[in-house]
């Protein structure tokens, strides 16, 4: 595994991180990297530390010890801002939409880091604005499009079924201009057809825009269907990580999951 | 789904608007002109084109960005003295004593926001609050500009044109703020203010800048206020009056413009027409808004827009609409 990774590749790594609340340890000394184009899953029982790990990655949390690098710089003390417009998007496992706008503003909203217009621009509805706003509103389209939402623009987020939920936020998140995408449970809720849609979705986004995927994930077909190594954690530290196979034939992974001895 | 048709309705639809206030404009000034209006009257058409630029930027502020803040009328007092100053004390032009007035109350709003907007919900509008009541209680205690006697002598300076243009003006910059990049990001942080962190919005920047243009805005708003009279006093811009202007924009809508021209149309007109029975202006004012809250709580037009409401598609276009005609009912 050590051999497998080269510095120029990685993406995102965490080095000996730990984050405490109070007495609570919710990762401690985590270490972790994700190469460039790669999928990775993330997964563990409930209360594992696996969303903590996410909000650290974005800037939420601040890592209490340890470093967190970016594309070979240092992410710690960014503010979620930051970190975003630097090429992390990523979706929520309770799902956090903008729930009283319209599914195509949920999606224009992302585009904003890269839209070209200043304040008196917009407001005098000079120079960039038109040209800047039909591009967006074309690009958000086109996103909308490749997640069968088209039809649903004009729509308030509220009123969508829970899955197109789900999708809308990836389809947000990619309107951010990502270099890596991270997924918090994208596939909870749905059932196991949706599932399946899904996980063809991401396999074709990840070519299509060339990302990175991080995902969590506690569905285990999903998971091992489309990742290319897993970290498996548990009480904050990671247990086992690899391929697929690896991990399933890992001791320590059968008994956090199954419990017992082994 | 039809294709979108770019953005060729948006100028329309300001094309539209303009036409329809040249239109107002002209109907109105010669309702004045022609002494149609009685001299009551004619005042509280300017109080109403004023209240107007004070609920709509407070919507900004409050339905928009959804910070509550309840120090509206703070602001426009800035406005209103700074102006009364330059206007009677150093005999400035109306229109720079305006400015000077709104960017100074943009600039304290600036300041201002940067601490209080960390706070949010019912402690920011606590904090809002006192800094209204600040305002209004060092302004009392300066001697130079009359301290609680008021400010006299003021030049008459207010006339409708001045009021209603900018109120015009008002409107079209906050409408055209909202309907972009920026005035999206402002959106997003009253939606879910970590989800639009993460898309990329620095929160805490569009926060300061809704507030500062609506404290800006309250400025002229102010400004043009104090004109209309010969005295103004600091008991004119009371946490009460905050209060005012809170109730039309709930009233028409948290998140409408076409709402707070009608809520601060409704509230203005109904304080007026019931001033000769003050008895029972207050109950009636009362029961109008309790009944509204029990039966209509998002306000006259909650998110709604007058250019995106279904019987006037005729007149307004809208994005998706095919351009070869679209509905044909009639």
């Amino acid at each position: 595994m050590a051999e497998a990774k080269k510095e120029s590749k990685v993406l995102l790594e965490a080095k000996d991180v730990s984050e405490v609340f109070g007495g609570l340890k919710a990762v401690s000394d985590f270490n972790f990297y994700i190469n460039k184009g790669e999928l990775v899953g993330l997964i563990g029982p409930n209360g594992a530390g696996k969303t903590t790990a996410f909000n650290l990655f974005t800037g939420v949390y601040q890592p209490t010890t340890g470093e967190i690098t970016f594309g070979g710089k240092s992410i710690v003390g960014l503010k979620p801002y930051q970190i975003t417009q630097r090429g992390v998007a990523r979706t929520f496992q309770n799902i956090r939409l903008f729930s009283e706008l319209t599914v195509l503003d949920n999606v224009k909203i992302a585009f904003h880091d890269h839209v070209k217009y200043g304040v008196l621009e917009a407001v005098l509805r000079v120079g960039r604005y038109y040209k800047e706003e039909e591009r967006i509103e074309q690009e958000a389209l086109k996103l909308l499009d490749i997640f069968h939402l088209k039809d649903k623009a004009g729509e308030l987020a509220k009123n969508l079924p829970y899955g197109a939920q789900r999708r809308l936020e990836i389809a947000r998140a990619l309107a951010a201009g990502p270099k890596l995408l991270l997924l918090d449970e994208p596939a909870a809720g749905m059932n196991p057809q949706e599932t399946q849609e899904l996980m063809e979705m991401i396999r074709w986004i990840r070519k299509k825009f060339g990302l990175t995927v991080l995902l969590i994930e506690h569905d285990m077909n999903l998971v091992m269907g489309i990742c290319e190594r897993i970290y498996v954690l548990e009480y904050g530290m990671v247990i086992a990580s690899g391929t697929p196979e690896e991990v399933q034939k890992d001791p320590e992974v059968i008994r956090a999951y199954l419990g017992g001895e082994g | 789904m039809d294709k979108f048709s770019g953005m060729k309705y948006l100028k329309k639809n300001d094309a539209v608007l303009l036409g329809f206030a040249i239109v107002l404009f002209a109907l109105l000034q010669g309702l004045i002109s022609g002494k149609v209006l009685s001299s009551f009257w004619q005042l509280n058409v300017l109080i109403i084109g004023i209240n107007i630029i004070m609920a709509v930027s407070l919507n900004l502020i409050n339905g928009y960005t959804g910070q509550f803040s309840l120090g509206h009328a703070g602001f426009m007092a800035v406005g209103a003295y700074v102006g009364v100053v330059l206007t009677t004390n150093f005999h400035a032009p109306f229109v720079v004593a305006l400015l000077a007035g709104g960017l100074s109350a943009a600039f304290l709003g600036f300041l201002i926001g940067i601490p209080t907007l960390r706070l949010n919900g019912d402690y920011l509008a606590i904090a809002t609050l006192g800094l209204g009541e600040i305002i209004r209680i060092v302004i009392m205690n300066i001697e130079y500009v009359g301290g609680a006697a008021g400010f006299k002598g003021i030049p008459h300076h207010t006339n409708f044109a001045w009021v209603f243009w900018l109120t015009v003006i008002a409107l079209f910059f906050i409408k055209n703020f909202v309907n972009s990049t920026h005035g999206r990001a402002c959106l997003a942080i009253r939606e879910n203010e970590i989800a639009a962190e993460s898309m990329g919005i620095n929160t805490t920047k569009y926060k300061v800048l809704a507030f500062a243009i609506g404290a800006g805005f309250a400025g002229i708003a102010g400004g043009l206020f104090a004109h209309c009279f010969y005295l103004i006093s600091p008991n004119s811009f009371t946490f009460m009056a905050s209060f005012n202007y809170l109730i039309m924009v709930v009233m028409g809508g948290m998140g409408s413009i076409t709402g707070s021209i009608a809520g601060a149309f409704v509230v203005t007109f109904l304080s007026a027409a019931l001033a000769s029975w003050p008895e029972f202006r207050m109950i009636i004012y009362a029961l109008a808004l309790i009944f509204l809250m029990f039966y209509r709580p998002q306000g006259l037009f909650g998110y709604m827009e007058i250019t995106s409401m279904r019987p006037l598609n005729r007149i307004f276009g809208r994005p998706g609409e095919k351009k070869e005609g679209g509905r044909t009912d009639g």
